[in-house]
Order: structure tokens, then C-alpha cells, then sequence
């Protein structure tokens, strides 16, 4: 193997690689800096978790990515490069190519992302109809097979079906079948399970998983569900107040967390194993946004925080393992 | 699907019996009608007998009776002017009221849905605000004076459209209609756009509050993030789905349209069953305003069928039952 194949295969090109994004709303109240800042890369095949408390940022970066940010809100600067072509700079009619076909994205509520008008047939060769050249019969094939992989029980006779005739976890497994339909390269999932059973949560996550994998693609799983998080994921990005307050690896992140912001959350989860008198949650609520304090945003809740944090914001550093926090006193390893 | 279409049934019978008992009662206490009746020199006598003949000296409850039996029948009297069966009067005037009513419906629809949608899907915009801003003035207008206006404008100055009366007519399906020739339909075009202002307007309103309500919906953002272009999502997606609430008001707005026809026939000299009824209503015609009563309350109880099935049709949350 040579020398540069070697260094292709320790660090393949990104499939997408967001630099200094910046999503503002400019409203009567002021500018809300929803994302403010944000790097980070998304290799071929890779699981990213964003995570945050509500509020931090998560699905602005989502909607960013998919150039469906509604004004009064705005991309102010920054670069989102997918596949070698910067998003951030594409017209409506080039980025309605990218949507759906190259990047899809689901959202929260399954309940609410079907339209109740149309039968789940349609809504899914719609997909085919914006993206592919396929016959109807093929499209009709296609639409069959994609439900029978979301795990849909009969889907022949399940595609003349309309949205509330199913259940909100078959719903959702509805979705994903449309947003993978045209084999994107990647997909963007927003909270994708937090409005359904406990029960069916883990399965629908699998099924993801599996959908992703299975189609060589990578996906942004946006949640503030730490412990989804941990077992999906292969990198994670703490968002907090539109900026990063820590990635790295899923495993360094978990276990050894450096920010206290992603402290505060992993010592927010629940344990099943360990028998924890009560559950620490941060102390404190997330700050208007648009009047954060000078320096660390997370400094008026901040266990560790000293004077030069309400004076200087912290950078994002980076340590020899890949992992970054931006804190001025970030958490040692020894624990 | 059976049980309801003999449920319905039973509904409608019911209304147009309740229609039936006010039309009847209304009558009975506008008046007298023998004196419409007899020559003016008549004596006492001639008159009672008169009287007599018509059935008015009875009861009010066998003179109901007998009104209702006749009723049935299809027999709803002669009209004392014209000395026609009054039902006959109606249905040979109904094509022409039914013309402008149509045309007015297919404007106020042509011009409210692209203008709605377009103000629903972008609140804020200049000409968004100016479509709202158009629908206030054309809900405040009395129609007369929108169309003495268009009259003086297109009819008397620049002489585009005739002022008054309706065109020549032919015969399509044993109706006298005359939208068929050129000649015909330009008589048609003044008053079918002062007939659909008012409804027009309203509408447009509609519309555009139905629009921005769905545009918020989930499954407006998820039609963006499948790549759909923005006509598939305002017109497949979300108009739609707005139409469904405007489905119900339909048949309210046909109602509207039905009633403002008589001031509109009125002033453009229109021989439809408005200006029929208005000219009865002077002349005491009773006859022919009961039918035309009868005959809107069955129109109406056939229209609001037809929009519950509609509705069904559009949303298919909805089943009939
Ligand atoms: N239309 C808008 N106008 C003004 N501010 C907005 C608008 N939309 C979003 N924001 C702001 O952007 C910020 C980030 O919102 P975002 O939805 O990305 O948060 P999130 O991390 O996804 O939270 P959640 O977990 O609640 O989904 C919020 O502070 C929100 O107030
Ligand atoms: S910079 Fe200071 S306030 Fe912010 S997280 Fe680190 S220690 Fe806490
Ligand atoms: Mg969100």
C-alpha cells in the first residue's frame, strides 16, 4: 500500500465538512445567533451525534445544512462542503437536487411530516418522481421494497394506505423509508424518536442504523438523548448556545468528558446500573440567546467556573487523542 | 354508504317540509292576495267568491294541507301575472341566474386561489399586503356600486360590454343558456364580476389564513426537504389541505352568490329568477315567490350534499357513514 492510499484510509476525504457556520435571526427583539461558529466534519459512513439541551442550536445546523433556513433567519458566513460543492452557496433550483436526493432529513414528530392528504405511495414515489427517471411500475416496485425493509408488514397492500391509518412508530418508519428511498449519501435525523414510545425508540434507531450502513451513507443524529447517543454514534458534537463546546470521539466523549457542560449532561442520564440517590441536573436554565454574557456562555452554571471565564471566551482546543472542548479549565482524564 | 344517502334524504325532506310551513306561514299573514285577483270594480260578492275559489276561506291548516298536497304534486300555482304554472316561470329563468352565479363562482375561484395562496405562503411581502389591503375594499363595497361603476366605466364610456340585458341565446342539454355565443357572454361579463367581488374577496381572505396556518405544518418542511419545488408544495401540499376548511364555507358562499344575483340582475336588467322575484314581490305575485323560496331552500339542501361529499372526497380522514 502506498503511502498516500495509507493516509486516505486513516483519514478518508470528508463527505461534508461545515466550517464556521453562522445561522442569525435578525428580529425585532435582536440578532439570535442560533448557530454561531460551528465546525465540524462528517466522514463517508460515519455516525455524528448533535447533542444539547433545547434551544442550543441542533436543528438550525440541521436546516442550515438543508438551505431551509426561513428568514428572518439567515446563513451570515461560513461554508458547508458536501461532496467538494459548497451548499451554503447554492441557488434554490441546484439545492432542490441536493434535498432529498443527497442529503435527506426526518424530523421529531412523525405524526405531524406525513401529509394527511396523500396515501403513503404517493408520498414515497414522490420522492422517485423529484430525483429519478423511473417508470411508474418501478417506482411502485421500488416504493413496495423500501417498505418491506423498514420493516412494514404487507407492504403491497399498505401503499394505498393514508398517514393516520398507521401507528406513530410505523409512521415514522414510513418517514425513513421516504428519506432513504433515493439513497442519499447522507442524512440528517432530528430527534427522530422523541415523540414515540420508550419501547420502540431503541428499534427505530436500529432500523437507522441499519438503513445507513446498509447504503454506505453517514447520518447526523440531532438529539438531547446523551445515551441514544453513546451507543449509535462514532463521533459527537455538544452544542451549546449556538456554538461547540466539545467534540471527539463517542467513546472520549462519554467517558471522558473535558467540557462541564458535557459533564452535566452525561451526569443528567439516568443509570440502570448504578444506584444514584437522585439525578444531578445542571443547575441554572440556558441563557437568552440574545444576551449571552461575555466569555463562557455556560459560566453562570459552570461548577468549575473561575473570573476569566465571565471575561474571556474559552477557544476550542484540541487534544493529542482528537478530542476538542473549549473551556479554560477543562476536566483531566484522571476521574 | 347506503344508510347515509337515505339518512341524508330524510334530512333533507325534513328542511324543505320546515321551509315549507314558514314559506306557507310568511304568506299567510302578508295580505290578501284575491285583491290582486279581481277587477278593480268588483263587488262584495264577486269577491267571497273569489275567495271562496282560491280555497282562503278555510282554516289555515287545511288551506296548509292543501298547499303542501300540491305541493307535491309539483303544483305550486299559477302566477297571477303571468298566468303561468309559477314552477315553470322559475325553471325557465333559472338558466339564466344560474349562468352569472357560475361565471361569478369561477372568478371569485380563478382569481382568490393564486392570489391567497401567493399571500398565505409569503405574509409580509409588498404585494401581499396590497391583496389584503384589495380584499377589505372589495368586501366593503356595496355591489350595486360596484356595478353602477363598472356600467358607467365599460359600459357607457368605453362601450367594451353591454350595460344591461342579457345576449342571445341557445339551446345546450333542453337549457336556454347564452355564455355559447361571443355576443352572449359579453352581456355576461359585467354581471358576473360585480356578482363576485364580495364572494371574491372573502374568499381570498379565506385562503390565505388556511394557507399560513398549513405552511407552519411539518409536512409542509418535510415536502422542502424531499426537494420538491415550491409549486408542488404550495399547490400539492398546501392548498390542499387548505381547502379543506374552505369546502364547508362553499356552500354558504354559493348561498351568498345566489342572493346578491337579485340586486345584480336588478341593475343590469338580467331576466334570471332574482330580478323574476323582485318584480313578483311588487307585484304581489305570491305564487312565484313561494317557489322561488321552495326552490333556493332545495338548492341549498342538494349543495350542502354535495359539499359533505366533497369533503369526503378531498380529506380521507373523513368517512361517510
Ligand atoms: N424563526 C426564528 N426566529 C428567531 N429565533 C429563532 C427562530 N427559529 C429558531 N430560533 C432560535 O434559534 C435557536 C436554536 O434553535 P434550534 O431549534 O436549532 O434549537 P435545538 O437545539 O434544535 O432545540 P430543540 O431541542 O428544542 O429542538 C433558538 O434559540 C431559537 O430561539
Ligand atoms: S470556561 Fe469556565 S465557565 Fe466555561 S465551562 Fe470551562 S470552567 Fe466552566
Ligand atoms: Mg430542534
Amino acid at each position: 500500500m502506498s503511502e498516500a492510499a495509507r493516509m486516505s484510509v486513516a483519514q478518508p476525504a470528508p463527505l461534508l465538512s461545515v466550517r464556521n457556520l453562522r445561522t442569525w435571526f435578525h428580529t425585532f427583539g435582536g440578532v439570535v445567533k442560533a448557530v454561531d461558529g460551528v465546525s465540524f466534519d462528517v466522514a463517508p459512513g460515519e455516525i455524528l451525534g448533535l447533542v444539547g439541551e433545547s434551544g442550543g442550536g441542533k436543528s438550525m445546523v440541521g436546516f442550515s445544512i438543508m438551505g431551509l433556513i426561513d428568514p428572518p433567519g439567515r446563513i451570515e458566513a461560513g461554508e458547508i462542503v458536501f461532496e467538494g460543492e459548497d451548499l451554503a452557496r447554492l441557488d434554490e433550483a441546484r439545492m432542490r437536487r441536493v434535498r432529498g436526493k443527497r442529503v435527506a432529513m426526518i424530523f421529531q414528530d412523525p405524526m405531524t411530516a406525513l401529509n394527511p392528504l396523500y396515501t403513503i405511495g404517493n408520498q414515497l414515489e414522490e420522492m422517485l418522481k423529484l430525483h429519478t427517471d423511473l417508470p411508474s411500475a418501478r417506482r411502485r416496485e421500488r416504493a413496495i421494497e423500501m417498505l418491506r425493509e423498514v420493516g412494514i408488514p404487507q407492504p403491497e397492500s399498505r401503499l394505498d394506505n393514508y398517514p393516520h391509518q398507521f401507528s406513530g412508530g410505523m409512521r415514522q418508519r414510513v418517514v425513513i423509508a421516504i428519506s432513504m428511498i433515493a439513497r442519499p449519501r447522507l442524512l440528517i435525523a432530528d430527534e427522530p424518536t422523541t415523540a414515540l414510545d420508550v419501547t420502540i425508540q431503541a428499534q427505530l434507531l436500529r432500523l437507522m442504523k441499519h438503513q445507513v450502513t446498509q447504503n454506505a451513507a453517514s447520518l447526523i443524529l440531532i438529539t438531547h438523548d446523551l445515551a441514544a447517543v453513546s451507543q449509535m454514534a462514532d463521533r459527537i458534537v455538544v452544542l451549546y448556545c449556538g456554538r461547540i463546546v466539545e467534540k471527539g470521539r463517542a467513546a472520549d466523549v462519554i467517558e471522558r468528558p473535558r467540557h462541564h457542560y458535557t459533564r452535566g449532561l452525561l451526569d443528567s442520564i439516568p443509570h440502570h446500573d448504578k444506584a444514584q440517590a437522585r439525578l444531578r441536573q445542571i443547575p441554572g436554565s440556558v441563557p437568552d440567546i440574545r444576551k449571552l454574557p461575555p466569555g463562557c456562555a455556560f459560566a453562570p452554571r459552570c461548577p468549575a467556573a473561575q473570573d476569566i471565564c465571565r471575561r474571556v471566551e474559552p477557544e476550542l482546543v484540541e487534544t493529542a487523542t482528537g478530542q476538542a472542548a473549549a473551556c479554560h479549565f477543562p476536566i483531566e482524564a484522571t476521574r | 354508504m347506503f344508510g347515509y344517502l337515505i339518512k341524508r334524504l330524510i334530512q333533507m325532506i325534513v328542511v324543505l317540509w320546515v321551509v315549507s310551513v314558514l314559506v306557507f306561514v310568511m304568506m299567510s299573514f302578508t295580505g290578501d292576495p284575491t285583491y290582486m285577483m279581481v277587477p278593480l270594480d268588483a263587488t262584495e260578492e264577486q269577491i267571497a267568491q273569489a275567495r271562496r275559489l282560491l280555497g282562503l276561506d278555510e282554516s289555515h291548516l287545511v288551506q296548509y294541507w292543501r298547499f303542501l298536497l300540491n305541493v307535491l304534486q309539483g303544483d305550486f300555482g299559477r302566477s297571477f301575472v303571468f298566468r303561468q304554472p309559477a314552477l315553470q316561470l322559475i325553471l325557465e329563468r333559472l338558466p339564466a341566474t344560474l349562468e352569472i352565479v357560475f361565471l361569478a363562482m369561477v372568478i371569485a375561484l380563478v382569481v382568490a386561489i393564486p392570489l391567497g395562496v401567493y399571500a398565505g405562503a409569503n405574509p409580509g411581502r409588498p404585494l401581499s399586503r396590497a391583496v389584503m389591503a384589495g380584499s377589505l375594499v372589495g368586501i366593503s363595497l356595496p355591489g350595486f356600486w360596484v356595478g353602477m361603476v363598472l356600467i358607467f366605466v365599460f359600459a357607457v364610456r368605453f362601450q367594451f360590454f353591454p350595460s344591461s340585458g342579457r345576449g342571445p341565446t341557445t339551446e345546450l342539454f333542453g337549457l336556454r343558456v347564452s355564455f355559447t355565443s361571443w355576443e352572449g357572454f359579453r352581456h355576461l361579463i359585467l354581471p358576473a364580476i360585480t356578482l363576485s367581488i364580495g364572494t371574491l374577496a372573502i374568499l381570498m381572505r379565506i385562503i390565505r389564513a388556511e394557507m399560513m396556518e398549513v405552511m407552519k405544518q411539518d409536512y409542509i418542511k418535510f415536502a422542502r426537504a424531499k426537494g420538491a419545488a415550491q409549486k408542488g408544495v404550495l399547490f400539492k401540499h398546501g392548498l390542499k389541505n387548505a381547502l379543506i376548511p374552505l369546502v364547508t364555507v362553499f356552500g354558504l358562499m354559493l348561498g351568498d352568490l345566489i342572493a346578491f344575483a337579485t340586486l345584480t340582475e336588478t341593475i343590469f336588467a338580467w331576466p334570471g329568477i332574482g330580478k323574476l322575484l323582485v318584480d313578483s314581490i311588487y307585484r304581489g305575485d305570491r305564487p312565484v315567490i313561494v317557489v322561488y323560496l321552495m326552490f333556493v331552500a332545495f338548492m341549498f339542501v342538494v349543495v350542502n350534499f354535495v359539499v359533505d361529499v366533497l369533503y369526503a372526497l378531498i380529506d380521507p380522514r373523513i368517512k361517510i357513514k
